[in-house]
């Protein structure tokens, strides 16, 4: 941003992290970066949380029948996972940790708009998974993360405390979804029009419109599921008049948009990544920012797609395949933007970079069976099989989590001023990639033979495939320990990154890493779009190269 | 321009430019509130809507059982309310500071006897046995889909009388303030936008009571 630049003396005063000291001054701040840094420890242990109880499902299932636990503790399992990985991982992560952080830095201003709404937010994070988790522990619950009635009702294991749970979680996430939409709009710096918006910004505000119009469906939904389970109220109890399709319904109204609360940021953070790693401005700006907002928008006209077997006329079946395969035409539009911007790019190989390749290709694999999986004939085949669950992964864990990684250590030295070690993280990637493909492939072909998916055992023509799969999670596992362990250890003993170790043009860069208590000492008046390489002077990037 | 700087500095945030912005999110904000609670109450009417399509006997048998008089009163005490809280605005971007807390206690006191009449109707449905799903034992009157339109009465005048009370919390908070001389001609935000969220209240009982009461 021209008027201060980073090495500027205006900011010879303490950055964010040694302004104040002591835990009150964590727990109490209002600063949008101290938030950001919150929600990345508390995000990071639900994945690993997550992570645990998906390696003792996959132990379980390395053998037919019985292996480590009975099948109500493996439906337990199962559910955790799913509901961990969900609400206290991938849908509030890169929006609590990257939205919170560099949004208000991206658009030139102090703060998002509401500071006391943003730190209420964790709070209630915190107190939703104390909830979930509790009731977890106390008897457990054997629904699936999806709830369905009326099984969820009628099960002897607790399910309210988790619904509630649930509930508080979704608050979080409207908060902090109404938060960024008001920043965006109002916030602005002098020049940083809606066409110079960097590409991460647009992601997260197409992300929190969604956040914004589906949670709140949930969150009813959710609870009356609770007050049925609990007070025997009937609303989606076949015995009583209740319709438990009503309920699939209005779970999918928010938990299909709920995909792209949880892909849309990721690819914010890949346009980002992308630009800066081949030194281009984005090929297609307009049709990335544009066909963000377009799948938000198609995003709530496809959850039927959920309930190709479960009823739904085949006219209303029909329409919502059809509507499905739009999102793949918005996300198809963002990939070729992706590929034409590295063309002829002066590539950067570093662990965003590849973490981004990995993306690109885990999204389009993932991305073609999602098309196949929206056309009905095909669907009626895979439906609850195996092979939903590997598309979901490969978008979900191949697409957000390499996206997350991307990020993670793009804007890492941003951060905390520290480099990680380069050869440790592209190690880690290899084993990463690696890993999750021997896990998901395998399940892939696995559902296409018919293996049903939350099942506790299975015939035994399906187990070296079963085995392939866990050996494929284990390898992933232990590149998370890796990354974890090197980017902890960078904090100690990393040199310092200096404050724009790649020679970023994204308008964050230009403050210093990590950056100051006040983001900026006086308004930024932005003159340039993001990420301008070309266009606009780079001479300080050529001399770097 | 001049008069807000001169006159408020200290309720400008730091991250804020000017008052006029930071008003500006304010009132984006609580709009955007608004429309998640309209998602919020969109399940239940959906639920309605299918229900009562599926059971349109036992809709209309069950509805009989509603109190039609206690219901419009209440109607008419909400609507009067919201024409209260409206000049309460009014008056505070005049600066009458006690115009405002007069017309808040009223505005509050309509929602006490909102609440007070609804709890009276509740004691009667709880007393006959009109009650959601399986508590449902009323002699009078049974059949399919009569047990699930209590369940729907009482989830949605629930969840209605929920706001009800919180909208008298916040109209008090903001009457306290006005007590305080706080409002003027360079601000008035915090009253105009509780007076929205009770407004809404007001128009979420204009849907309820017909499809409640009266069909």
């Amino acid at each position: 941003m021209s008027p201060s630049p980073a090495s500027s003396p205006a900011y010879n005063t303490p950055n964010y992290l040694n302004a104040e000291k002591g835990v009150r001054s964590w727990l109490t701040t209002l600063d949008h970066k101290r938030i950001g840094v919150m929600y990345l420890a508390l995000t990071l242990f639900g994945f690993f949380l997550g992570g645990v109880f998906a390696l003792l499902i996959r132990i379980e299932l390395l053998t037919p029948g019985p292996t480590v636990m009975d099948a109500m503790t493996y439906n337990r399992m199962f559910t955790l996972h799913g509901v961990i990985m969900i609400f206290l991982f991938m849908i509030p992560a890169i929006p609590g940790i990257f939205g919170n952080f560099f949004i208000p830095l991206m658009i030139g201003a102090q703060d998002v708009a509401f500071p006391r709404i943003n730190l209420l937010s964790v709070y209630l994070y915190l107190l939703g998974a104390a909830i979930a988790v509790w009731g977890m522990i106390q008897g457990g619950t054997d629904t699936g993360w999806t709830f369905y009635t009326p099984y969820s009702t009628t099960t002897v294991t607790t399910v309210a405390p988790v619904l509630l749970g649930a509930f508080i979680l979704g608050m979080g996430s409207i908060v902090t979804g109404l938060n960024f939409i008001v920043t965006v709009h109002t916030m602005r710096a002098p020049g940083v029009t809606w066409m110079r918006l960097p590409l991460f910004v647009w992601a997260m505000y197409a992300t929190s419109v969604i956040q914004v119009l589906a949670t709140p469906v949930l969150g009813m939904t959710l609870l009356l599921v609770a007050f049925e389970k609990v007070f025997g109220f009937g609303i989606f109890d076949p015995a009583r008049g209740g319709d438990p399709i009503l309920f699939q319904h209005l779970f999918w109204f928010y938990s299909h948009p709920a995909v792209y609360i949880m892909i849309l940021p990721a690819m914010g953070v890949v346009s980002e990544v992308v630009q800066s790693a081949a030194r281009k401005n984005m090929f297609g700006y307009k049709a990335v920012a544009f066909s963000s907002l377009g799948i938000a928008f198609v995003g709530f006209f496809v959850w039927g797609h959920h309930l190709f077997t479960s009823g739904q006329s085949t006219f209303a079946s029909g329409v919502f395949g059809v509507l499905s395969m739009f999102v793949g035409l918005f996300t198809a539009i963002k990939v070729f933007n992706w590929t034409a911007t590295l063309y002829q790019g002066a590539i950067q190989v570093s662990a965003p970079f590849v973490y981004f390749m990995g993306f690109l290709y885990f999204l389009i694999f993932g991305g073609l069976t999602g098309i196949a999986l929206s056309t009905v004939s095909l669907d009626v085949h895979w439906q609850d099989t195996y092979f939903v669950v590997a598309h979901f992964h490969f978008i979900m864990v191949g697409g957000t989590i390499m996206a997350f990684l991307a990020g993670l250590h793009y804007w890492w030295p941003k951060m905390f001023g520290k480099m990680y070690s380069e050869r440790w993280a592209l190690a880690a990637s290899v084993l990463v990639m690696v890993g999750f493909n021997a896990t998901f492939i395998p399940q892939f072909l696995l559902g296409n033979m018919g293996m049903p998916r939350r099942y506790y055992s299975y015939p035994e023509q399906f187990q070296a495939l079963n085995v392939a799969s866990t050996a494929g999670a284990s390898l992933l596992g232990f590149g998370f320990f890796l990354i974890l362990f090197y980017l902890v250890a960078s904090l100690a003993k990393g040199r310092a990154s200096g404050p724009n170790p790649w020679f970023s043009r994204g308008y964050e860069w230009n403050t210093p890493s990590p950056p100051n208590l006040l983001n900026f000492p006086e308004t930024p008046v932005i003159d340039r779009g993001p990420h301008e390489y070309q266009d606009g002077p780079a001479a300080e990037v050529k001399h770097a190269h | 321009m001049h008069t807000d700087a001169a006159a408020a500095p200290s309720r400008l945030a730091h991250h804020f430019p000017d008052m006029k912005t930071q008003e500006h999110a304010a009132r984006m904000g609580m709009w955007l509130f608004l429309s998640t609670e309209i998602l919020l109450f969109a399940v239940l009417f959906t639920a309605y809507a299918l229900y009562r399509f599926l059971f349109p006997v036992g809709f209309e048998e069950a509805s009989r059982l509603a109190h039609v008089a206690m219901g419009a009163t209440n109607t008419v005490v909400l609507i009067t309310s919201s024409l209260t809280v409206a000049l309460a605005i009014h008056y505070a971007r005049l600066g009458e500071n006690r115009k405002v807390v007069g017309l808040l206690a009223v505005t509050i006191l309509f929602g006490v006897t909102f609440m007070v009449l609804k709890g009276v109707e509740y004691h009667h449905h709880w007393v006959d046995g009109q009650l959601p799903g399986r508590m449902y034992h009323f002699a009078g009157l049974s059949g399919p889909g009569v047990s699930m339109y209590f369940a729907l009465y009482f989830l949605m005048t629930g969840l209605h009388g929920l706001h009800v009370l919180i909208g008298m919390g916040l109209l008090s908070w903001v009457a306290f303030r006005a007590m305080r001389g706080e409002f003027g001609p360079n601000y008035s935000t915090p009253v105009e936008l509780s007076g929205l969220y009770w407004h809404l209240i007001d128009l979420i009982w204009i849907f309820l009571f017909p499809l409640l009461y009266l069909l």
